[in-house]
């Protein structure tokens, strides 16, 4: 069995369906958390820090938010709501009655996370534009570091979702991997000028560190091959997971 | 001219095994479903019925052994076939959140049926399985009767040629039961081939054109219901209860040839003509004896007879 592109849209299409309906519920908290951040830290603690590698503490901020409201964009999908889905409601064995392949789910829900990715990123990114953050017009072509994002942790998220035995391990992977990822990945400070050496290097391993670093580069207009590594990790550790991913889901909903 | 009939069975199951890491579900099982009959899978929980039905819509598959659907291995054509039938599961598995029409638009779309058509084959759905005043009920507000009304309107909904239901009235008041059988003989009477597990023998006998009896994974017996009944037993029951002993003294005059068949306390004696053991009763212990009565051997009997043997043996 295949991947086939119109039983994939008929997954996305569903939640997007479903998403209609309560939009306004949920949009509004995913939303404003990085506006809550940004105003928060970059404004409030921002004031008392005179600049960052020659910006606004503001400024510094703004790139890696626009990552951070991507990666909670896709998380909370691939995660509470697909082992819903997959182990409470069992949506997905009615699913698989019909044409829909576990596959087509696998890529449906996915495509309906980096959807929700976007929904966020780019929400932010409006608004950070509005507070001037965006500071020329290059730094737009940061819109596409978003749906990529949200390519790289739904892709994580989902990998995990289909590995857990039971739902309170989702708080594990909030707290001990997204939190910590949040902290450490560029997005408040510049990690290059405070780790050395080694942990410099295994600090690479953070996903959220990639698309933040990207994000930045744009903004301030330094483009070069080091983006190429940035970008070849979110495209093969996506990759990698989701082929992993497609044989967990077929042995799942197929026992 | 003889009119050109496809005489190929709609689901033809050769000798298919299946275990879960050693543990067998189902074993050298084979079965054919000629087009337009109700076949039903009868057995005790855990006998391998659910695990034959997901193997014959291509969710699982077999270890060894054939499966054709429609002519075609459901293994390699599973969206095809797939296309082409329509499951009812056991547990009742729609959002919650959704309404009933909500919830077949969203099952219409996973078999790629048109805008244009899907409103109108919604609106058929919710018509033919008499779900009109509660269409529009969030699902999560409704009863389980309807749940399962919903539950066959989606299987129904892409107008399939083979409808799998498993255990479609498990659960349901009589009420309830009586108007999903009605729906489901309709369906057969416009052509469809239906294929459902129950352990309800009244169910069985009253929907079913061919059993098959399942225990432990294998086939232990299939037929036509009442052909079962007269093949596998005397068409008379006596049915009573008394100890062993007195079973014995009761029966010891009895010549004809007869079953008796023991669960507990309760015997039930097969004959020809089960008045006879009434008056063997009656003479045993002038007929203080109650309850005591006689009624046809059903489907319940050859089912308790073939599978109760099985797990006697076993023991």
């Amino acid at each position: 069995m295949s991947v086939s592109v119109r039983h994939v849209l008929s997954v996305w299409h569903r939640n997007a369906s479903m998403y209609r309906r309560t939009w306004k519920l949920n949009l509004l908290p995913n939303f404003f958390e990085p506006v809550f951040y940004l105003t928060a830290i970059g404004i409030g603690v921002g004031a008392y820090i005179s600049e960052i590698g020659g910006l606004s503490y503001v400024a510094f901020l703004a790139p890696g938010l626009v990552c951070v409201a991507a990666m909670n964009g896709a998380s909370f999908e691939v995660t509470y709501n697909v082992y819903i889905r997959l182990a409470y409601e069992k949506t997905y064995s009615a699913v698989i009655t019909t044409p829909v392949t576990p596959e087509d789910i696998l890529f449906g829900e996915v495509l309906w996370a980096v959807t929700r990715a976007t929904i966020y990123g780019g929400g932010f990114f409006i608004v950070a534009s509005l507070f001037g953050l965006v500071p020329n017009m290059m730094a737009v072509l940061a819109i596409f570091v978003i749906p990529l994002t949200g390519l790289l942790f739904a892709s994580i998220g989902i990998t995990f979702s289909l590995h857990m035995p039971t739902i309170e391990f989702f708080s594990f992977y909030f707290t001990l991997f997204l939190t910590p990822l949040f902290l450490f990945s560029d997005v408040f400070f510049p990690i290059s000028e405070r780790l050395t050496g080694f942990w410099l290097n295994a600090a690479e391993v953070f996903p959220l560190l990639h698309p933040v670093r990207i994000v930045r580069s744009i903004f301030n207009g330094d483009w070069g091959l080091h983006l190429l590594w940035d970008l070849g990790y979110i495209v093969v550790v996506s990759a990698i997971l989701l082929f992993w991913a497609q044989r967990t889901i077929k042995k799942r909903l197929s026992n | 001219m003889i009119d050109k009939v496809n005489l190929d069975p709609v689901v033809d199951v050769q000798n298919i095994s299946k275990d879960y890491s050693g543990k067998i579900a189902v074993s050298n099982l084979s079965m054919e479903i000629p087009a337009g009959i109700c076949f039903g899978l009868l057995g005790p929980n855990g006998a391998g019925k659910s695990t034959t039905l997901k193997m014959v819509y291509g969710v699982t598959s077999p270890n060894s052994g054939d499966i054709r659907v429609f002519g075609r291995d459901v293994t390699k054509y599973t969206r095809e076939t797939r296309s082409r039938l329509g499951v009812m599961l056991q547990e009742d598995v729609m959002t919650d959140a959704l309404t009933p029409r909500q919830n077949l638009e969203t099952f219409g779309r996973y078999h790629l049926i048109t805008k244009l058509d899907l409103s109108k084959r919604v609106d058929w759905v919710i018509n033919f399985m008499e779900l009109n005043s509660h269409a529009d009920v969030k699902v999560r507000n409704l009863s389980g009767g309807f749940k399962r009304r919903l539950a066959a309107a989606m299987a129904i909904l892409n107008n399939p040629e083979l409808l799998i239901l498993d255990e479609p009235t498990t659960g349901l008041d009589p009420a309830v039961r009586h108007v999903l059988w009605s729906k489901i003989r309709q369906l057969k009477a416009e052509g469809k081939t239906v294929l459902l597990t129950t352990h309800y023998m009244d169910e069985a006998e009253r929907l079913c054109d061919q059993v098959m009896i399942m225990a432990n994974g294998e086939s232990v017996i299939q037929g036509h219901p009442r052909e079962l009944i007269k093949s596998e037993l005397m068409p008379e029951v006596a049915e009573f209860d008394c100890s062993e002993t007195e079973e014995m003294k009761i029966l010891e005059n009895i010549e004809e040839k007869s079953l008796a068949l023991r669960s507990g306390d309760r015997l039930m004696v097969f004959m020809e003509d089960a008045t006879r053991v009434l008056e063997a009763i009656n003479q045993f212990d002038g007929g203080s004896r109650r309850p005591v009565y006689s009624r046809p051997a059903n489907l319940e009997d050859v089912f308790l007879s073939v599978t109760g043997l099985r797990l006697g043996e076993g023991q």
